[in-house]
């Protein structure tokens, strides 16, 4: 199990930040991760693995209405 | 257009004043018309009000609060409609400052009302030599009040017979007042239309003079039926013209600040909008795609919050409409941010400019989503047309589609049918009835009488005149306080519910916008937290109105490291714009302000504005109560559509075995999960806003905030508990 913005999620193998931007559907193009508190960037979402008990932060920002 | 020329047209009152020098943003008079007794006279702004309720909608409404009782009704004489300008406003150094923000009691909520509109009217008020524009009584007959800032001139004028439609009274207007090409950008106009007359949901525009294309530009003070008492106090148009704006118009303290805070967004804006949201490119409709793409836009009267056909509308077909000479324009001088865009030479294809090519404003993103995704007509020249004659005749496209939406729902339930909407087929979907629908509601005739009148009056008709089931239109009737939910789906976050139905003046975004803190970074996940939220946001928000600015600049843009130097509600809230915001106003006013006394300024105007509504009869608890509409799925259809989630609650957060449930049963029992919910975050935000379980200010907090004036106390006295 991970958490991703706090919120319990299944864990499954091999998953990176790219795959579990997909499953999340998460395409808001101005995002910013942070896996344990330490900022990913853009470029290594691809290669990064989450582990098992990972805690991922998903922050969008997006101003709205 | 016009039966005779100007100088044919009887004066019916003049008034002539000294042109006004502006200190340090202020220049402490009121401009004040009677149009009842054709009088207009000079007042004095109190220093004790300029210090308690900082300008803007904080005179706004204490002069409103001044001008009637608890028992004037929006259309009474006495009912005031006023133009605020604000100690920031006209700032040319600085993106956004040229907000008019207009007050007066609303028709559809009967209490205190607020709105911002852009265009350069506010800027020329306060250059003229006035903070405020305040208009009370009626006039006979239809009149144009003309303010010749420079030369130092009011007159009321008698304009009896002219077409009250924006799009053309605005082109003959600026002609009118206007002796050549060149002198139309120093004119901005205060109109409306027949909608505003025979509706309920009238808006008011505001124009600018876009040079480039050579056209007037509008635009809308678009909620709560504003350009209703407008026109009901037979105001055909209100015309300033000003020459002269330049850098230091405001006469400020310290123009340095001003520099700094204004180069510092302006790099931003001109490195980070393409990346950040494209407001430069397409403007507000950037929003479209990521509430559809988040389930946050409203479909089919907001029971769905997405819809396969969205790309038809989304943000690559506008960008592929607007004409795109430039990066978009600015509705005042100085934005960089220029989020106004426009569709030129677009051919109506109905009304009474069928066959004409206009320039359309626009589409905003709540007009797309209205119009598209909760009418279900995903359809741009649809949306365009519709855009367009909303803002001719002078309505609301926010309260028109939700509205429309509500009756479409009711129609395919079988609550209306042909026979009441006389032959209109409202199903989700059909472009003809919604536009001959709009047609009907600004001419007030047909069906059309009974749309223009909102949700909350429609429901009335539907239940006492039709029989209609009064519960399920009261889950579906998308309406708080008598003014229709602007363009947000918001099921799924608890804060967002709260920002509507705590509102002040009824569920419009702009208190506060908390839907992607709330339901998808999860930064706000307790009651407290969301009540923190639900109290910080809605200030922070207001203080744009109290001292003339836009609210865009401040997180439509935000500095590139932002949310890596801050986290949670902190990065939310933009930190280095809050310390350009109090660099703008020390570089004004002259005063330090920390962003403690810029949350203080606010808290006095919004309480105020809350215990307007108790006076009005109308600020305690049972007023911030939403449509479950709002809260959860109503129908079957809406819970199926989202089965997997609402599940998934009920076991894992409300403990519920669904195990052989109906939906009917699982409905009934989220719903009372949801609905407690709800209660619960009223309680903490009460709390959290120093007001009491019944959602009413307490002394406490009235004495707190140097509110405790005589006329106030009196009201807070009767609802203490």
């Amino acid at each position: 199990m991970i958490k991703v913005n706090g919120r319990d999620r299944k864990w499954e193998e091999n998953l990176t930040v790219e795959i579990l931007l997909k499953k999340c559907k998460y395409t808001f193009p101005l995002i910013m991760v942070k896996i344990n508190g330490k900022y990913i960037p853009k470029e290594k979402y691809k290669d990064t693995i989450i582990i098992d008990g990972d805690d991922v932060q998903v922050i969008h920002s997006i101003a709205g209405g | 257009m016009f039966e005779g020329n100007r100088e044919k047209q009887k004066t019916l009152a003049a008034f002539e004043f000294k042109p006004g020098k502006v200190e340090r943003g202020y220049t402490d008079r009121r401009l004040y018309i009677n149009l009842s007794e054709n009088k207009i006279k000079e007042r004095s702004i109190d220093p004790q009000v300029r210090e308690t309720f900082t300008g803007g909608r904080g005179y706004g409404i204490w002069y409103l609060w001044q001008a009637v009782s608890d028992k004037t009704k929006w259309n009474d004489p006495e009912n005031e409609i006023i133009f605020c300008t604000g100690p920031i406003c006209g700032i040319t150094q600085y993106s956004g400052t040229g907000k008019t923000h207009v007050v007066s009691l609303s028709p559809e909520t009967g209490t205190v009302n607020d709105n911002n509109v852009g265009g350069y009217f506010a800027p020329f008020l306060k250059f003229s030599g006035w903070d405020l524009l305040e208009i009370q009584g009626k006039a006979k007959q239809d009149v144009i009040v003309f303010i010749d800032g420079n030369q130092g001139k009011v007159v009321i004028e008698e304009a009896t017979g002219l077409n009250s439609d924006t799009y053309l009274l605005t082109e003959e207007l600026a002609k009118r007042y206007a002796n050549d090409e060149k002198d139309r950008r120093k004119i901005s106009i205060i109109s409306s239309g027949k909608g505003a007359e025979n509706s309920n949901l009238g808006i008011i525009n505001i124009s600018w003079y876009d040079s480039r294309r050579k056209h007037i530009r509008v635009k809308q003070a678009g909620r709560g039926g504003t350009g209703t008492v407008f026109r009901d106090k037979k105001i055909l148009a209100i015309v300033i013209k000003y020459s002269g704006v330049n850098a230091n118009s405001n006469n400020v303290a310290n123009p340095e600040l001003i520099r700094k805070a204004g180069q510092r967004l302006t790099k931003e804006i001109l490195e980070l909008d393409h990346i950040q949201n494209g407001m430069r490119e397409i403007g507000t409709v950037n929003l479209f795609d990521h509430m559809q793409n988040y389930n946050c836009l409203p479909v089919h009267n907001f029971k769905f919050g997405s819809h396969p056909d969205a790309s038809k509308i989304d943000s690559k077909v506008w960008h592929r409409r607007m004409t795109q000479n430039q990066a978009g324009d600015s509705c005042w001088i100085g934005c960089n941010l220029r989020c106004a865009h426009a569709v030129d030479n677009f051919e109506l294809a109905t009304g009474p400019l069928k066959g004409g090519k206009v320039l359309v404003d626009g589409p905003e993103y709540e007009t797309t989503a209205g119009f598209g995704g909760n009418c279900g007509c995903f359809d741009p020249d649809f949306i365009l047309e519709a855009n367009f004659y909303c803002d001719n005749y002078g309505l609301d496209t926010i309260g028109v589609s939700t509205t429309i939406a509500f009756l479409m729902e009711c129609y395919e339930n079988n609550i209306i049918n042909k026979e009441i909407t006389e032959g209109l087929e409202l199903n989700f979907g059909n472009v003809e009835a919604t536009l001959e629908l709009i047609h009907q509601m600004a001419e007030g005739r047909g069906f059309g009488k009974i749309a223009g009148l909102g949700i909350r009056q429609i429901k009335k008709i539907l239940i006492e005149k039709y029989g209609a089931d009064e519960e399920f239109l009261q889950d579906i009737g998308m309406e708080c306080k008598g003014m229709e939910f602007s363009e947000y789906v918001t099921k799924e976050s608890l804060a967002q519910q709260g920002g509507y139905g705590m509102a002040n003046k009824g569920p419009q975004h702009d208190e506060s916008w908390l839907i992607f803190m709330d339901q998808v970074n999860n930064q706000i996940p307790t009651f407290e937290d969301k009540a923190e939220a639900l109290h910080y946001f809605p200030l922070f928000r207001t203080w744009f109105s109290l001292v003339g600015l836009c609210k865009l600049p401040w997180n439509d843009i935000e500095p590139k490291d932002n949310k890596q130097k801050y986290h949670g509600m902190e990065a939310a809230k933009v930190p280095e714009h809050v310390e350009n915001y109090c660099w703008l106003f020390e570089g004004v006013t002259g005063k330090p302000l920390t962003p403690e006394e810029l949350i203080l300024q606010s808290e006095r105007v919004h309480n105020l504005q809350r215990l307007f509504n108790l006076r009005m009869g109308f600020g305690t608890r049972e007023y911030d109560r939403i449509p479950y509409r709002a809260m959860g799925p109503v129908t079957v259809e809406e819970y199926e559509s989202r089965e997997e989630l609402y599940d998934k609650q009920l076991k894992e957060v409300v403990y519920f075995d669904i195990e052989g449930k109906t939906t009917e049963e699982k409905i009934k029992v989220l719903r009372e999960y949801r609905e407690e919910q709800y209660q619960k975050l009223c309680d903490a935000v009460y709390k959290r806003r120093g007001w009491d379980v019944n959602g009413v200010p307490t002394l406490e907090t009235i004495k707190k905030l140097k509110i405790d004036f005589p006329e106030v106390l009196e009201v807070v006295k009767k609802f203490q508990l």
